[in-house]
């Protein structure tokens, strides 16, 4: 855990870069630093290991004070990822990676079993071991760079914008799989970046910064797109928040009604028809009108959704599909029912109003 | 110090100072042409580059005293003839700015050469009035160290006869006078400095696009 | 002519005597070596620290050009006059001479050290030593061999300048065959000077190969980066920087 108590940085030259900053990074979670540029975060991220000094308050790292460790033994003992990777271009990648158990004496041979199981797990095969910085990609550097920082298992984690250096498709899959990784390895992370989507996807905790280096609301993904504290961190989380808000509400309770099913061959219903195969999966959609279902008069479904899928997948698919209606499919792939648009809204309404008297009676 | 002697022999002076101006300035801008030449077409026909490189190389490593010797066997002159100074120094200064028009070709942002090349300059034109104006800066860079390195060898010339203000240095030697020699180092110092500021004069003339100017 | 000097060359009486090629060339090597060895000394560790902290820049600077400024046989006679003739001081005015280069190259060098690289470095837990150890001397050794090479080339050029002075080695043999108009004897002292510093420059080169980090080599082969990326700007590889 990662403990902020009134930090403050004032530089020698009078500026202010982090003011009266306090939060907690709780145990095992993604906490993402996120706000424009000068706001303060990676000031902040910077003061945890030390790199800067804080000016007043305490940094608590799993209830020790920073300030009272050995500034090298504490960077020894937090796993650190900056943007373009900052690799060692003279060492492999192997060496690149056991760098921080190096310095710690561990034993040698277990060093290098540990540096090849995490190499995989960042997603490159082992013979890129031997290879050289400058013989990777982009992307390739920086997963080395996060295996470099995981190399001696530490529990808390600096990720200073470590996708941003990266082309967007490569950041996109780069993201999930980090995510992927966290489920496995559970740290405790503080995370800074510049990109408000970016925090919001992997985030278990946001906390906003704005220029002046203060921070301006804390809170979960989905607690901050609903309920942005000022003009700033609503301008700031952007346009779309609603919209976005709702990948973060739950799709089931909506009220799904069953699907007008037929197979191919059968007759046409009135209205339009989901033409589904002898398993119930769903083949397409067939316009009102037709009096037999054929397969080259089908249109394309568009999108589905599940029970654990969010509401927004499931208004993504009514808004998708030709006929106005969203399929649900269950575990198997198999039609479970449909739901209009009209239902939708109420259900999301209905759930708002519950919220809200909710949060006023605390 | 004897300011006398300076005052009196201010002719000899002057005369030797201009020799050694012609001596220095002559092998540098001949050698700025023929580096130019060889370094387009090495940048052009990049196969030809190591080679090249090896052969510029072999000519930088050897040390002046001995290629002023050297190239007389090779060229068929005489050896005390000052022409032999005269090419050696512009190998020399060729040798070294080959390297420097290449590597500042090599500058040119690649976005710039494929617009150019988009919008229809042929390869030639492309090269001379787009890639080297850019590659201005990285070429006086070059030049100014040639350029202070060559006023510096011509004095070497003494040596063998002819050397400008090198030949303060080897009289003064011979008949134990400081005041020549420290004439001859200062009129030296004097001379790169200038040619120096002169240079970069010319930089700043030629690229008034580039406000930040490549300084090491 | 060639001729000549190809016979006085390859005549075993040349190579013996104390005026005998072996000896002079051996002498040269001493001036050479041992000038390198205490300007690397000097230059070497002072680079290091100038490039490590960034202080100092502006004198390092100032200090390597104005050198480059200077003609080495002014500086040389001025010495000899000064404090007498004999060995010493032209000697110390050859290690003074060589370490402009050494200090330029290292400082240079480490100065040009990836500074995300360093970051990380510190970041990681490396004490400041170990930064400089581990990273940044490694990465900046290209550009120090770079500097050695430069220092080697300047420094046998002028132990044989300073032959005019009464230093020995090979530049006698201009010196002296000047003296007389001999030049078969001038020129064979120039071919071998020349062999000497190809030779030792070859060597270098060698060693450079041999103790840089494969992954400072350029260019980039084995690229895994798709073909469209390669285009991109900012992705070609720069010009290396060594000499």
């Amino acid at each position: 855990m990662i403990e902020f108590e009134s930090v403050s940085k004032r530089f020698p030259d009078g500026t202010v870069a982090v003011d009266d900053v306090s939060l907690v990074a709780p145990q095992g979670k993604l906490t993402v630093l996120v706000g424009p540029s000068g706001c303060g975060k990676t000031t902040s991220l910077a003061m945890v290991n030390r790199l800067v000094d804080v000016t007043s308050g305490r940094i608590l790292v799993d209830g020790k004070d920073v300030s009272q460790t050995d500034r090298v033994e504490l960077r020894r003992g937090i796993g650190y990822v900056i943007q373009h990777s900052g690799l060692f271009p003279h060492r492999t990648v192997l060496d690149n990676v056991t760098t921080v158990p190096r310095l710690l004496g561990w034993d040698k041979k277990k060093t290098r079993e540990r540096a090849y199981e995490l190499i995989e797990m960042v997603g490159l095969s082992t013979e890129q071991a031997g290879r050289y910085p400058a013989q990777l990609s982009g992307g390739q550097q920086q997963r080395v760079g996060v295996a470099r920082a995981l190399a001696s298992d530490p529990p808390v984690m600096l990720m200073d914008e470590p996708f941003s250096a990266v082309d967007p498709v490569v950041r996109s899959s780069l993201q999930d799989e980090f995510l992927r990784l966290q489920d496995q390895v559970g740290k405790t992370i503080l995370f800074v970046t510049h990109d408000i989507d970016e925090a919001i996807k992997l985030g278990d905790k946001v906390a906003v910064f704005a220029e002046g280096g203060h921070l301006a609301q804390i809170d979960s993904p989905g607690d901050l797109l609903a309920a942005p504290a000022d003009g700033f961190v609503a301008s700031f989380v952007g346009r779309d928040r609603g919209y976005r808000r709702l990948q973060f509400l739950p799709s089931d309770g909506v009220g799904v009604r069953s699907a007008p099913t037929a197979r191919i061959g059968d007759r046409a219903l009135d209205g339009w028809t989901l033409a589904v195969d002898g398993d119930d999966r769903p083949l397409g959609w067939l316009a009102p009108g037709a009096d037999s279902v054929t397969q080259d008069r089908l249109e394309p479904l568009g999108s589905t959704f599940t029970k654990t899928d969010s509401l927004r997948a499931a208004l993504e698919a009514v808004l998708v599909s030709p006929a106005g209606l969203a399929v649900r499919l269950d575990d198997d792939g198999c039609v479970d029912g449909v739901v209009d648009h009209a239902t939708l809204a109420e259900h999301h309404q209905a759930s708002s109003e519950t919220a809200h008297s909710g949060q006023e009676s605390r | 110090m004897d300011w006398g002697w300076i005052v009196d022999n201010r002719d000899l002076i002057l005369e030797l100072l201009i020799e050694h101006i012609w001596l220095s300035a002559i092998p540098v801008v001949i050698g700025l042409a023929v580096a130019l030449v060889l370094g387009v077409l090495a940048h052009t026909y990049r196969w030809a580059y190591p080679p090249l490189l090896v052969v510029v190389g072999v000519l930088y490593t050897i040390p002046s005293l001995a290629l002023f010797i050297v190239l007389p066997v090779v060229l068929g002159t005489q050896i005390l003839n000052p022409l032999n100074i005269l090419i050696a120094l512009t190998i020399y200064s060729g040798a070294l700015l080959v390297r420097t028009v290449v590597d500042g070709l090599d500058a040119v942002p690649p976005a710039v050469r494929k617009a150019a090349e988009g919008l229809g300059y042929k390869r030639l034109t492309r090269i001379v009035t787009v890639e080297l104006p850019i590659a201005i800066p990285v070429i006086v860079a070059g030049l100014r160290v040639v350029t202070v390195a060559n006023i510096s060898m011509v004095s070497v010339g003494a040596l063998i006869g002819i050397g400008g203000l090198g030949e303060l240095f080897t009289s003064g030697f011979q008949i134990r006078f400081v005041t020549e020699i420290i004439v001859g180092l200062v009129l030296s110092l004097l001379l790169a400095v200038t040619a120096d500021l002169l240079l970069v004069f010319l930089q700043r003339k030629t690229t008034p696009w580039d406000r930040l100017g490549a300084t090491a | 002519m060639i001729g000549d000097v190809w016979a006085y060359l390859t005549a075993a009486g040349s190579w013996q005597g104390s005026n005998g090629f072996a000896v002079r060339i051996f002498e040269h090597l001493q001036y050479v070596a041992g000038a390198l060895l205490v300007a690397f000394l000097i230059a070497f560790p002072l680079g290091l620290l100038i490039g490590h902290t960034n202080k100092g820049v502006t004198v390092a600077v100032n200090a390597v050009n104005a050198s480059r400024s200077l003609p080495s046989l002014g500086l040389l006679t001025l010495v000899v006059l000064v404090s007498g003739l004999g060995r010493a001081p032209v000697l110390v005015a050859l290690t003074v001479l060589a370490i402009p280069p050494i200090l330029n190259a290292t400082y240079a060098g480490v100065r040009g050290v990836d500074k995300g690289a360093v970051n990380a470095a510190r970041g990681m837990g490396m004490t400041e030593l170990q930064v400089l150890w581990q990273v940044e001397l490694p990465v900046a050794l290209p550009l120090v061999w770079s500097g050695i090479r430069s220092a080697t080339l300047q420094t046998v050029a002028t132990a044989t300048i300073a032959a005019y002075v009464a230093l020995g080695g090979l530049g006698r043999y201009v010196i002296d065959g000047f003296a007389v108009r001999e030049f078969d004897e001038m020129l064979a002292g120039a071919a071998l000077v020349s062999l000497l510093a190809i030779v030792l420059d070859l060597v270098l080169a060698l060693a450079t190969r041999v103790s840089v980090s494969p992954g400072l080599r350029e260019p980039r082969k084995q690229r895994r980066t798709s073909p469209l990326k390669r285009l991109a700007p900012g992705n070609q590889s720069t010009a290396t920087a060594a000499g």
